[in-house]
């Protein structure tokens, strides 16, 4: 832990870029699994399709897919893109079927009710059905939020920034860099964590209003 | 005004939903579809607004044919109020009633204080306006349907079993709330349900549909009481429907006087006495005993329905479910003005039925 | 691809067949070592609702353990060995299964545990007769979604020397052998979809088909 106060500037150096590896798949597996968890609740073929492949994606271990990223897209041995990828896909993989079942299970008297005040698909879709999946999308989000912030350590084995490279350095040389890096994932998933359920209760008013 | 000409609906199942329905509502007016379940009501309902389209035959809404309108653009000059209601549980009573209004180009303010009127004339006080639907009660939320049904002012309003899901004593105050908004209002409504009471009570017209899609009889509620298209119809009507003929006869029943008495008063009767409170309301009755006796509210054996003049069931009932077999009657304040005895009704109806106004 | 059909790879004491079992016996010993500490605990809290915010905080806290960590640690704390690649397995399959079996007890209607109590079970015949049985289906979802962290994870075992299909990742990453690396983790995909199989029949087996979804209609 002392390792965290004698060598502040790279600690926080190693927290830029571990919370940019983490943030920015989140953000971007957000705007993917949105339309594809839409497509997914309105037709069974697609359904079938990317529900199983989301799974499958997310049995390939992390590392063997962050390694193998360069030969699939041609990018550089260490451009955080070989990451980025990798974790937007697990992010994906997690959101898909929650975004999925929650617009399935959107009550179909209130889907009627706005089709027969006049909603066009489009915009019932963004201010009545999304809505009512917000919930469902954020404890996704958590989930995927926290289990990035964890996973991008192993990025540190090929090379690539974050607290990773402290449980490597701490591996050959000095066991409390390992704490440090241990601690300060921890504590930083817990900080995303909050701000995540946070964010949940101001967006969604109306679920804590239930009796 | 609706007018259906011989419209169908056949599911790609084969199934035949509705068959050559022809049927006119008119403007103004309330219009029940009555029938068991699978008997093609409810679609006959939504091939107006087109949330189904109609096989073949033409539907039109104030001469226009629905087919010709887009589907959005129709419906939302068509209020629609459904058995659950469907509010949109994110958002806030206020907001779910000036959905309509905005969806059509309201600005939010003018919406929001069409809205707050609007909850004001389905009976629901401004407190209610900034909860969630799901902190409401059943009946509550049912008049939250009606209230945004009717937000945007649409001339027609279509409503699908909207009182079913809520218990009888709420659903009877739903149905009164309905008939007087009506009275205030004047839209053409489609009601559909499965309960001919319901039926009876609301509609101008009902109509009766049986299964596939046939529609059995059209007519005002009391000639179907009285003059059942055929069997289906009067079995449909039920049992006592004989008995339900009185609800649309109004006669003159002869009101005879009773003895009254305060609460506290010392009365010397041998006959059943009325006790009432200071405003001559009846508060229940008190068994014929000898010599004087005080009134105190624990000797009172509570009384039957009221009798209000409306028809000649309401008479009925209060003379039949009356402990003295004497009908309560109460002038609009609730004030009694005297009682009436069932074999007065029946002389009533026997009057009526010679004078040609009931059908034998 | 051609490494993974090389037959000089599937034979012999580093041979795909060995390290596949490696690798199983990984996964089996260590869903078996979670469950026993995980679905005892977790079907306490459902079943009393005491305690419920204990299992929301840890499973976010131990599902934001980096495994490396924990594996370095315990490395430097008790050397190369078995016991670092368990406890940090163990502590990753933990969480889904405990969670899995809390929301699934969770889930048991009210209105069925009442009835079980109505007819006279105590407590215990309440838990094991009527909210396991009943709460089986959320309980294989928890343990399916460990078995894929784990097979998954497993892989990182190699970087402290531990055996499994790791090994051709880390060793493929070490010569830079491409070939070697993308079969070592295709083998771990193929691994845990199979695992994943052989949970839907065992959950086939064992649930109630009065608990299966039954089928449901189209939209109107």
């Amino acid at each position: 832990m002392t390792w965290i106060f004698e060598n502040w500037d790279k600690f926080l150096e190693l927290t830029a870029v571990h919370l940019r590896l983490a943030v920015v798949p989140v953000l971007i597996g957000l705007v993917i699994s949105i339309p594809l968890g839409w497509v997914a609740s309105r037709s069974r073929v697609a359904s079938a399709v990317l529900l199983p492949l989301s799974n499958i994606l997310y049995t390939i271990p992390s590392l063997a897919m962050i390694v193998i990223m360069p030969a699939l897209i041609g990018s550089k041995i260490l451009d955080e893109i070989n990451v980025v990828i990798p974790l937007a896909i697990y992010t994906v993989a997690l959101l898909i079927r929650g975004i999925s079942d929650a617009l399935r299970a959107v009550p179909g008297h209130v889907v009627a009710a706005a089709t027969a005040m006049g909603f066009r698909p489009l915009r019932r879709f963004i201010t009545v059905e999304f809505p009512l999946a917000v919930p469902v999308t954020i404890a996704g989000l958590r989930v995927a939020m926290v289990s990035n912030i964890s996973m991008v350590s192993i990025g540190a084995l090929v090379g690539l920034g974050g607290y990773g490279q402290l449980f490597i350095e701490g591996y050959q040389s000095n066991q409390d860099k390992v704490w440090a890096g241990l601690i300060a994932t921890i504590v930083l998933a817990l900080i995303a964590d909050t701000l995540l359920q946070v964010a949940g209760r101001v967006l969604t008013p109306w679920v804590r209003a239930g009796r | 005004m609706i007018e259906f000409r011989a419209v169908t609906k056949r599911f790609e199942d084969g199934t035949i939903a509705v068959d050559e329905l022809d049927l006119v509502v008119e403007a103004g007016t309330i219009t029940v579809f009555v029938g068991p379940s699978g008997c093609g009501k409810t679609t006959s309902l939504r091939m107006v607004n087109r949330m189904i389209d109609s096989t073949s035959g033409t539907i039109l809404v104030d001469g226009k044919d629905v087919m010709s309108v887009d589907p959005p653009t129709l419906r939302l000059g068509i209020g629609y109020v459904i058995q659950q209601a469907g509010l949109f549980p994110h958002r806030t009573v206020l907001d779910n009633v000036a959905t309509v209004p905005l969806l059509s180009g309201w600005d939010r303010k003018r919406a929001r204080t069409r809205a707050a009127e609007l909850l004001e004339t389905v009976g629901l006080d401004s407190g209610f306006a900034k909860r969630y639907p799901a902190q409401l009660s059943g009946g509550q939320q049912q008049r939250v349907g009606v209230a945004r049904a009717l937000a945007a002012d649409p001339p027609v309003l279509l409503m699908d079993e909207p009182f079913s899901a809520v218990d009888p004593i709420v659903r009877e105050g739903l149905q009164d709330e309905l008939l007087r908004l009506q009275g205030e209002l004047g839209k053409t409504i489609v009601f559909v349900t499965h309960d001919i009471d319901e039926a009876l009570k609301l509609g101008d017209r009902v109509a009766v549909f049986r299964e596939g899609g046939h529609l059995a009889q059209y007519a005002k509620p009391a000639e179907l009481l009285s003059a059942p298209a055929n069997d289906f119809v009067a079995s449909f009507a039920g049992r006592d429907r004989g008995y339900r003929t009185l609800t649309f006869l109004r006669a003159d029943v002869p009101v005879r006087e009773v003895t009254t008495a305060t609460l506290g008063s010392t009365v010397t009767s041998n006959g059943w006495v009325l006790a009432v409170d200071e405003n001559r309301r009846p508060v229940g009755w008190l068994s014929p005993v000898d010599g004087a006796t005080e009134v105190t509210a624990d000797k009172l054996i509570s009384g039957g329905s009221l009798y209000d003049g409306s028809s000649l069931r309401a008479a009925l009932d209060a003379a039949l479910s009356s402990p003295s077999a004497l009908g309560v009657t109460v002038d609009p304040d609730g004030a009694v003005v005297g009682v009436v005895q069932a074999d007065d009704v029946l002389k009533a109806l026997a009057t009526a039925r010679a004078a040609g106004e009931v059908p034998s | 691809m051609g490494w993974l059909f090389d037959a000089e790879n599937w034979s012999g004491a580093t041979g795909i067949p060995v390290r596949l079992l490696e690798h199983l016996a990984y996964t089996w010993l260590t869903l078996l070592i979670a469950a026993v500490i995980a679905v005892p605990l977790g079907a306490y809290v459902g079943h009393t609702g005491r305690g419920g915010f204990l299992i929301v905080g840890l499973t976010n806290g131990l599902r934001a353990l980096p495994t490396m960590a924990v594996l370095i640690l315990v490395v430097l704390w008790a050397g190369i060995g078995d016991l670092p690649v368990y406890t940090a397995l163990v502590l990753l399959a933990i969480p889904p299964i405990m969670a899995g079996t809390y929301a699934g007890i969770r889930a048991v209607e009210p209105a069925t545990v009442d009835a079980a109590r109505g007819v006279g079970m105590r407590e215990r015949a309440v838990l094991l007769q009527v909210e396991l049985p009943n709460s089986l289906p959320l309980v294989f979802g928890g343990f399916r979604s460990a078995a894929l962290q784990v097979v998954a994870t497993a892989t990182i075992a190699a970087y402290v020397g531990a055996g499994g299909l790791g090994r051709y990742v880390f060793d493929g990453l070490a010569f830079q052998e491409y070939d070697q690396m993308l079969g070592g983790a295709v083998l771990v995909a193929v691994l845990a979809v199979l695992v994943d199989l052989v949970f839907v029949g065992l959950q086939r087996l064992t649930v109630s088909p009065g608990l299966r979804p039954v089928g449901t209609g189209g939209k109107s």
